[in-house]
């Protein structure tokens, strides 16, 4: 994968091979990322691989976006046979290592789409790194309700 | 408690249970059956859980009941739509598990019944039902309707504090349950659990309809 950069824009959208989404600034890169989408105004959730070649750890602390009022960063759990979410208020992305938010597990849940996202669309979701201290423009592609990945 | 796990954590666990319970099931039923059962990757269920029966609604607002669902397999699973992770994992799980039945598949419904009946309406459940696969039916019903089938499958379900937005989550128990077309419990599998395996047993299933 090739990531441009751009000194006058904060983040540059890619496009990665082998048909993901893709975003990259600096030391932190997303590769496969991806929304289902489910009908009406039903909450989503949002998944990508996250890539840190940075010396240092950051990690995903939230994201915003044009197309949902709300997002919370969540892990789906299960215990004794009952499933749940979990919020997390920081996920941390190793140096030199990756994190990967994947159904079933951590996900971004977005919530109140400001108008109906259909399958196939680029989503673009901010991602807030360390309450701020760096953030990430990733375009999400919408796949449909029984999509298993991107 | 909750500890962290990997996000893949739900095949491992799978494969845990399998690992140390499934032999020394395998090894009772054998015992009982002198070694004539199916080999199944599922757990094996007959006899311990009672056979599909409710009353609920179904996506067009019709009064269903189990033996509406009579004459084919069936795949029961709880969940509710505003669930964004696990229930729509679990449910396009089930449609590849139907896709790769491919015309066998005919004999198999999935029915998937909402434990948040206050927001998941008949439409609703249509148009979640739809988005997964034509093959998913969904159930809804008054609150005593879903308390009733959630308990006779010992599913539990517990609603969550409200949220910023005034939204909610509902923490649900996540058994597949399989009936067979007489309307007997079989299997009971787990999202964790393999399309693969789960396609494996459905198959076994279905040929044991068809000789019977």
């Amino acid at each position: 994968m090739t990531v441009s950069r751009a000194p006058s824009l904060a983040a540059l959208l890619v496009f990665a091979t082998g048909g993901a989404w893709a975003g990259g600034t600096g030391a932190l890169r997303a590769d496969a990322a991806w929304i289902r989408v489910l009908p009406g105004d039903l909450p989503a959730a949002a998944y990508l691989t996250l890539r840190n070649a940075g010396d240092e750890e950051v990690a995903l602390t939230g994201a915003r976006s044009a197309s949902y009022r709300r997002i919370m960063l969540h892990r789906s759990a299960g215990v004794g046979g009952m499933e749940g979410m979990v919020p997390v208020a920081r996920l941390p992305v190793p140096a030199h290592g990756a994190v990967r938010l994947a159904p079933g597990g951590y996900h971004l849940m977005l919530m109140d789409a400001v108008r109906p996202i259909a399958p196939g669309r680029k989503v673009t979701l901010t991602l807030i790194f360390d309450g701020g201290r760096e953030k990430l423009d990733v375009a999400f592609l919408a796949r449909p309700a029984n999509a298993t990945g991107p | 408690m909750l500890t962290e796990m990997p996000p893949d954590w739900r095949s491992c666990l799978a494969r845990r249970t399998r690992r140390l319970i499934l032999p020394a099931l395998a090894a009772l039923l054998c015992a009982c059956t002198g070694g004539s059962s199916p080999s199944w990757r599922l757990t094996d269920v007959r006899g311990h859980l009672p056979d599909l029966r409710f009353h609920l609604t179904d996506g067009n607002g019709q009064a269903v009941s189990g033996e509406t669902y009579r004459g084919r397999l069936a795949m029961l699973y709880f969940g509710y739509t505003h669930c964004p992770d696990v229930c729509p994992l679990t449910l396009s799980h089930l449609h590849l598990v139907m896709e790769k039945l491919g015309p066998l598949a005919s004999n198999v419904r999935i029915l998937f019944v909402s434990v948040d009946p206050a927001r998941d309406t008949p439409a609703v459940m249509h148009e979640y039902a739809a988005a997964f696969d034509p093959r998913v039916v969904g159930l809804t019903g008054g609150e005593s309707e879903i308390a009733a089938v959630a308990k006779r499958y010992r599913v539990a379900f517990t609603r969550g504090p409200t949220l910023a937005g005034g939204g909610y989550e509902v923490n649900h128990s996540s058994g597949i349950y399989i009936f067979d077309a007489r309307g007997r419990a079989r299997l009971l599998g787990t999202p964790g659990d393999s399309v693969d395996d789960i396609v494996h047993d459905l198959r076994i299933l279905i040929a044991m309809e068809k000789d019977s």
